[in-house]
């Protein structure tokens, strides 16, 4: 299913609006022969995701759902998928882009209103699975923004916008991952790697010291848990201008978890391809450099070892780095966030840690 | 102190305790006047087998000192008419009636409508006023009081009419003291409750304030009408078998058996005699006191009478049934039952019972319930009734109902002897035989009701399914049509009408 393959992000469109125009075809030729519609799909139950260790991801097994319109409790989500995949069509072949929150609101302009917003976000997940690519790729995106710096050369395919080019270093708070960067295509780069990095603050502190230059990087903020926009704009930097991705969080259970659903994925995400980095370091900050920098710490609370429990038996951690660090965290039973690296005044981070750590891993 | 001794007349006896006939109050007394009178006159019509038409006024006439009204009291009746002779003594006489016979009436002692005017003249000392005739060349009215002592009736005037018209009928007129604007509540209820049960009468009340409320009939069929019978000897007694034994000219018991007692055959008189020791051929005027006393008793004990028969009843009949609560009660469902023919003590007697559902019957925290004794709806004392009883005690969620959703139900019990538990003919005692009745008979309607809401359930569950497959699958259609980027949207109307017609996978 991963491609290496370059598919430049208007041939992606063009499979995105094949195929909901196939599903629309399918279920109106079933009508038309005087039969209930129906769709068969992957499902999505807890039983039917695996990780798969030579994707390093989740991934669904072969266990499908029947939708039919005939069963009274199927058809008001069945409409509410019709209604979705021509939503979609309409956006993506307008070129105009919703968030989740719109779609909840422009399904009661064509009466077949959602319930709440978790009804209408696991309809947008079905037409995920039905169609096979993620809602980016149809153009309804998360209200969380992250951003990008670094000297990358993009080009918009944005209505309004095609054939503009834009340096990514042209902003010093960075370029916003929204719908219009997630569908340029890439043009050149001088960047021999990606540095991920959780948090805000430290963010611009990169910026600000250079990080980009000195150590030749595209920096990528995720804003805690990246979006999944963010993810495939990893994925595609690692794929398509095959530059490593390290990736900085704090130093907990917590920080852990974003770097590896970068990696591998969330369960969440197993219908879906092209989200995941499975090359993709996590370079710190890790428990054992707690000890080593010996930086000012918390203790852990309960909800933290209890998460570093389910953590250890989680197959995505089954890597020995993973097991040793969760090992250390529950030894020391103390974490760290990235900013704690100023106590040794606010350089330290740039010029001690980093390098050692991209040296590291 | 020497005691005086004085003996009193019936009359007098009634006055003195007018509370046990339901002339309590000012109140009770207007209600229990009006019910009286109508009930005389649908028995007066019914004898006949006429469709009753009854007409019912009631106007102020002024204040008393002490706060209450007097009102003028006017029925008129199409019934059978009262022969002249009678006239005086049928409404200037306590316990004067026609119908002291073993057949099921709405009247039984002969003081009802006596009782009203004894109690109007009482109140106001005022004559009645009688118009009746019995569809013969003449019309006789009388101007009456009551000799309250000599219980005798005092006849003012007298009058005869030409009768060109061929007018049959009755018209009572006196004024009695009253509180109409409390008793309204109850006498309007037991109009109403009265046209449930008499769906085949016309009646016409115009109340004090010039409102006219009118019942219409809506058929003119009568139930048959109730054949007279003779004692049966389970519900034999000394006195009234030493009655019998007076007035009998049979010779011997076996004759006197098979005479005057109801379903007594010469197998069965013959069985009887040799059960209790007494000879064939014994001239039953010749018994002495012990022996009648034994005969009683032996007949109470003997296993093999035929139980009495229910050709002296008159119970209402289903189909009537059914549509006075139609008419009256509105109701959306309606379940009927009438019982088999039973006894209590001798007393042969039939249970009609009915649920209605829905419609225009309201909802209340409890289950509303109509209660009827040989026709005439019984008003007060419910919770002390065995019908009420009987309610309670059964387990409604076994019929998934529960007491507040909109149900009504009815129990009509008829017997040439209803078991109330009072004068007062208000509520009906705990017969055990009686009860057994009403409880088979409601389980009976309640288990139709069940049905009848779990259909309707899955009607409406029907319902609700195509409207909602109306409402989406035309959505289907739709973006189906237009994300395939086609023109002509499938025809969803064969989907629908399988909807309808199979059912669906759920
Ligand atoms: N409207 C009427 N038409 C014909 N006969 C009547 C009418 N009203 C009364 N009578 C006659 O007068 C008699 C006495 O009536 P009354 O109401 O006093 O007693 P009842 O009806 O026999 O018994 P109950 O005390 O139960 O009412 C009746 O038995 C009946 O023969
Ligand atoms: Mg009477």
């Amino acid at each position: 299913m991963v491609s290496n393959r370059k598919v430049s992000a208007l041939e992606r469109k063009k499979e995105v609006l094949e195929n909901l125009k196939r599903f629309g075809a399918e279920i109106y030729k079933q009508m038309m022969l005087g039969r209930f519609p129906q769709i068969q799909m992957p499902s999505r139950s807890i039983e039917n995701i695996y990780y798969n260790p030579e994707l390093r991801q989740y991934v669904l097994g072969n266990k499908t759902v029947r939708r039919s319109a005939r069963n009274i409790r199927h058809i008001r989500p069945f409409t509410q998928l019709v209604w979705a995949a021509y939503f979609a069509y309409e956006l993506t072949s307008q070129r105009k882009t919703s968030t989740l929150r719109d779609v909840y609101y422009s399904s009661q302009a064509y009466e077949v209103p959602f319930k709440d917003q978790p009804e209408s976000n696991s309809i947008i997940t079905d037409l995920e699975t039905v169609i096979g690519f993620s809602r980016e790729d149809f153009n309804i995106f998360p209200e969380e923004r992250s951003a990008v710096f670094g000297d990358l050369t993009i080009e918009y395919t944005v209505p309004g916008y095609e054939g503009k080019r834009l340096n990514l270093t042209s902003h010093p708070d960075g370029v916003m991952i929204g719908p219009a960067l997630t569908s340029a295509e890439f043009v050149k780069t001088s960047a021999d790697k990606v540095i991920a990095i959780e948090k805000g603050g430290l963010f611009t502190r990169f910026i600000e010291e250079r990080v980009h230059e000195k150590f030749n990087a595209i920096l990528v903020l995720t804003a805690g848990q990246a979006p999944r926009a963010t993810r495939h704009f990893i994925h595609r930097l690692n794929k398509e201008l095959e530059l490593p991705v390290y990736i900085f969080t704090d130093g907990d259970p917590w920080g852990m978890h974003i770097a590896m659903v970068i990696i591998s994925g969330s369960a969440n995400a197993a219908h879906l391809r092209e989200l995941t980095t499975p090359d993709a370091k996590w370079s710190g900050v890790w428990a054992t450099d707690i000890v080593d920098y010996k930086l000012p710490t918390d203790p852990l609370t309960e909800i933290d070892i209890k998460r570093l429990y389910e953590l250890q038996r989680d197959p995505r951690y089954k890597d020995k780095l993973w097991q040793r660090e969760i090992k250390t965290f529950l030894k020391i039973r103390r974490k760290a966030e990235q900013e704690a690296f100023s106590r040794y005044g606010l350089t330290y981070i740039v010029d001690e840690y980093l390098p050692a750590k991209l040296e590291e891993t | 102190m020497a005691q005086t001794f004085e003996e009193i007349s019936p009359a007098d006896f009634f006055y003195r305790n007018r509370d046990i006939a339901g002339f309590t109050n000012p109140t009770r007394a207007i209600f229990t006047a009006i019910r009286e009178l109508v009930e005389n006159s649908l028995d007066a019509a019914e004898q006949i087998g006429v469709p009753p038409d009854i007409y019912v006024r009631l106007t102020l006439e002024g204040k008393t000192t002490h706060g209450t009204e007097i009102y003028k009291l006017r029925i008129e009746d199409n019934g059978s008419g009262i022969p002249p002779r009678y006239i005086p003594a049928a409404f200037g006489q306590v316990l004067f009636g026609s119908k002291y016979k073993l057949k099921q009436m709405r009247g039984t002692f002969g003081l009802g409508g006596t009782m009203a005017i004894l109690y109007g003249q009482i109140t106001t000392h005022r004559p009645a006023y009688v118009v009746s005739s019995t569809g013969g060349a003449r019309i006789f009215m009388y101007r009456l009081m009551i000799d309250i002592q000599r219980n005798r009736p005092i006849i003012l005037e007298k009058r005869t009419m030409l009768n060109k018209t061929g007018w049959r009928g009755t018209i009572v007129e006196f004024s009695l003291e009253g509180d109409y604007f409390r008793a309204m509540p109850k006498i309007l209820e037991y109009f109403k409750q009265t046209a449930v049960m008499n769906p085949y009468a016309n009646l016409t009340f115009v109340d004090p304030r010039g409102r006219l409320y009118i019942f219409r009939r809506v058929t003119t069929r009568m139930p048959p009408p109730p054949k007279e019978t003779k004692p049966h000897p389970y519900g034999i007694d000394v006195e009234l078998l030493q009655r019998l034994i007076q007035i009998t000219d049979c010779k011997n018991m076996l004759d006197f058996l098979k005479k005057h007692f109801h379903r007594i055959g010469d197998n069965i008189a013959r069985k009887f005699l040799e059960f209790a020791e007494i000879d064939f051929l014994k001239d039953p005027k010749k018994l002495t006191h012990d022996e009648i006393v034994h005969l009683a008793r032996a007949m109470k004990s003997f296993p093999d009478f035929l139980p009495p028969d229910a050709s002296c009843l008159s119970p209402l009949g289903e189909e009537l049934l059914r549509a006075g609560i139609l008419k009256e009660l509105k109701p959306e469902f309606i379940a009927v039952c009438q019982r088999k023919p039973s006894t209590y003590a001798g007393h042969p007697f039939i249970v009609e019972v009915a649920v209605a559902y829905g419609g225009e019957i309201p909802r209340k925290n409890d289950f509303i319930l109509y209660r009827f004794a040989n026709r005439i709806p019984l008003l007060y004392d419910e919770a002390s009734d065995v019908s009420f009883k009987v309610i309670h005690s059964i387990n409604w969620r076994r019929y998934r109902v529960t007491p507040d959703m909109p149900i009504a139900i009815l129990v009509h019990i008829c017997s040439t002897k209803i078991p109330y538990k009072t004068v007062g003919k208000e509520f009906i005692a705990d017969r055990p035989e009686v009860k057994k009745e009403i409880l088979n008979g409601i389980r009976e309607v309640a288990r139709q009701l069940q049905r009848y809401l779990s259909k309707r359930e899955y009607a409406e569950r029907q319902r609700r399914r195509l409207n909602i497959f109306a409402k989406y699958l035309p959505k289907i259609a739709e973006f189906s049509t237009k994300l395939a980027g086609m023109e002509q949207p499938p025809d969803i109307n064969g989907l629908l009408r399988s909807v309808e017609k199979l059912g669906l996978e759920s």
